[in-house]
């Protein structure tokens, strides 16, 4: 909210009268770009609806029929029952709540410490965590698989909950969040006789929900949209998660087209609806990734 | 003046105890999936292992192997190349859209909404309607650009030449979003009396731009340069769906080479030392920007 009323209320060239009509034409061509813009970002979505509720034969063809001659809505049918979206959707849901409920906890806990205990290693334990935000995934891909391969969780969910706990950005998050809040409100809790663990949990916790609100976005669309994860761990098709399912899918039944796209708007209707739901949060967490 | 020292080293002992107790799970974890794995496969990149018997140290040979596997090295041009082309166009398109945002238009919301879209929806479902968009036969691109009068339109996807530029353009619609944003919070850290102050010395529009918004964005310019380079050379997800590295080698980038060599070809060694050389590109890439960013950042 905070962003949109800003970016409303920024500097408006409407300095003098003299000028009026080049601002006018300077607006205008504002206008233009973002309605350019917004249409290239926004059609393809568009075709990919109104492709999903054709027949196979009129997909394609230009100019494009944006509407269907008759609305196919069997094809969703057809898709849900040739391939169980709905297991792929309770697989990802699971995976998603899991890692997300984790890596808050995890994360807030060693953001504590780091924030507001002083002990002689904090900044140099910190600045190795900080260190390896850098290091591409890659590099820990291996070792990984094959660690996981001895604890017997390849092939299990578990793989990916764990891995996507194990989250540094998360520490730096809520260690950074926790700076903000005064230490004299701990000292006055202190004083009051709550234990250190109370004063997480009932003081630093209730005030962190900003922190958490960016932490549980990232972590959730992470969960959602990861496909090298799932690659690599899972390989029971009962367990797949919604973008292998759609991956395999998509080798699958290349050629139909139409049941392609009605699959693809399943796969991308949830994120988006969860976009509008929380869309200043979304927004907000994004932002925060940045300017830190 | 200060306490005794036992009182101190015993509030430390205090401390410490209490601190490792909240830190217990998120070390754990930091060791044996991060700090752990990045030793092992470093340590790997000197091993010809993969995954059975006897792990057999043979030093820098897998690094010397690098240099000289055309393979790689077509790999390691499509990175560099992609990076140059999706990075810039990226950056300049999403900086372009939040100036633009960010000056008394209406619709703020509806049309953040529309940019940003792309960037929330999974790229495996978004890769697979781009497939059908970029279609050489059948595509609409192809069918309104014939219709333009274009009788032999590009190949997209199929074309050896097309293909790297057909994923960037993917790319780029995907992620502007996400610049965007972090532009927009920019912009909105600049104080409105800067403009005033420009408009009372009769600055224009285009002067006010160079003059103000670009120095006192520099610093979100810097963030997102560093930013993009990086997720640029991470680009997997879309390759794997929309062209599997070919036609031919023509979209083979670094991260797909290392996800087959490690987890098809099971050369887990050789896979580490590929790894190790993307992470030594990104550390390179980002120390010469920060030497660099003294001479054009403002803070």
């Amino acid at each position: 909210m905070e962003l949109m009323n800003l970016a409303t209320e920024a500097p408006v060239y409407t300095a003098n009268a003299k000028r009026k009509k080049k601002i006018s034409i300077g607006k205008m061509f504002r206008y233009l770009v973002i309605i350019l813009v917004s249409l290239a970002m926004v059609l393809p979505f568009v075709w990919m609806i109104s492709a999903s509720l054709k027949a196979e034969t009129e997909i394609f063809g230009f100019p494009i029929k944006w509407i269907p001659e008759t609305f196919r809505w069997e094809n969703y049918k057809n898709v849900w029952t040739t391939v169980p979206f709905h297991l792929y959707y309770l697989n990802t849901l699971k995976i998603a709540v899991i890692t997300t409920i984790l890596v808050i906890i995890n994360s807030s806990l060693a953001g504590y410490a780091f924030a507001k205990i002083k002990f002689p290693e904090s900044n140099k334990i910190f600045f190795i965590y900080v260190a390896t935000m850098m290091i591409p995934y890659q590099v820990m891909m291996i070792p990984q698989f094959m660690l996981m391969n001895e604890l017997g969780l390849v092939n299990s969910h578990w793989s990916l909950i764990i891995l996507g706990t194990v989250n540094p950005f998360g520490v730096f998050l809520f260690r950074q969040f926790f700076l903000s809040i005064p230490d004299e409100l701990l000292e006055a809790a202190r004083i009051d006789g709550l234990n250190e663990f109370g004063i997480y949990w009932r003081i630093i916790m209730p005030l962190s929900k900003p922190a958490i609100a960016t932490l549980v976005i990232f972590s959730f669309m992470h969960s959602w949209n990861d496909f090298l994860g799932p690659l690599i761990y899972l390989t029971s098709d009962n367990l797949y998660t919604l973008q292998l399912g759609i991956q395999h899918f998509i080798t699958e039944y290349n050629t139909e087209y139409s049941l392609l796209m009605a699959a693809a708007v399943s796969a991308v209707i949830p994120t988006i609806i969860v976009y509008f739901l929380a869309q200043d949060h979304f927004i907000k967490g994004v932002a925060s990734s940045g300017i830190k | 003046m200060n306490p005794s020292k036992k009182v101190n080293s015993k509030s430390i002992r205090r401390n410490r105890l209490i601190a490792y107790t909240f830190l217990l799970p998120s070390i754990i974890g930091f060791v044996l999936f991060i700090l752990g794995p990045v030793i092992a496969s470093f340590l790997m990149s000197f091993t010809s292992w993969n995954g059975f018997g006897v792990v057999e140290f043979i030093g820098l040979d897998n690094y010397k192997q690098l240099l000289s596997d055309e393979n790689f090295k077509i790999s390691f041009i499509n990175s560099i190349l992609f990076m140059v082309i999706s990075v810039p166009i990226t950056l300049f398109l999403s900086m372009i859209i939040a100036v633009a945002l960010n000056q008394g238009i209406r619709f703020v919301k509806v049309f953040r909404t529309a940019v940003f879209l792309p960037y929330v929806t999974a790229t495996i479902a978004v890769a697979a309607v781009w497939q059908l968009i970029f279609n050489p036969t059948m595509g609409p691109i192809n069918g309104a650009l014939m219709k333009f009068g274009i009788e032999q339109p590009p190949g997209w996807l199929s074309s050896p030449t097309w293909a790297l530029i057909s994923v960037s353009i993917v790319y780029i619609w995907h992620s502007v979003g996400y610049y965007m944003i972090l532009f927009l919070a920019g912009l909105q850290g600049i104080p409105d009396y800067l403009y005033e102050a420009a408009e009372l010395d009769g600055a224009g529009p285009v002067r006010k731009f160079f003059n103000i918004t670009v120095p006192m964005l520099s610093p979100v310019l810097f963030f997102t340069t560093i930013i993009g380079i990086i997720n640029s050379f991470k680009i997997f997800d879309l390759i794997y769906v929309l062209t599997g590295g070919g036609p031919g080698r023509s979209t083979h980038v670094l991260v797909y080479d290392i996800y087959n060599t490690a987890f098809k070809q099971f050369e887990y060694g050789y896979a580490s030392a590929m790894a190790y050389v993307l992470f030594m590109l990104i550390l390179i890439i980002s120390i010469i920007q920060f030497r660099g960013q003294k001479k054009w950042v403002n803070y």
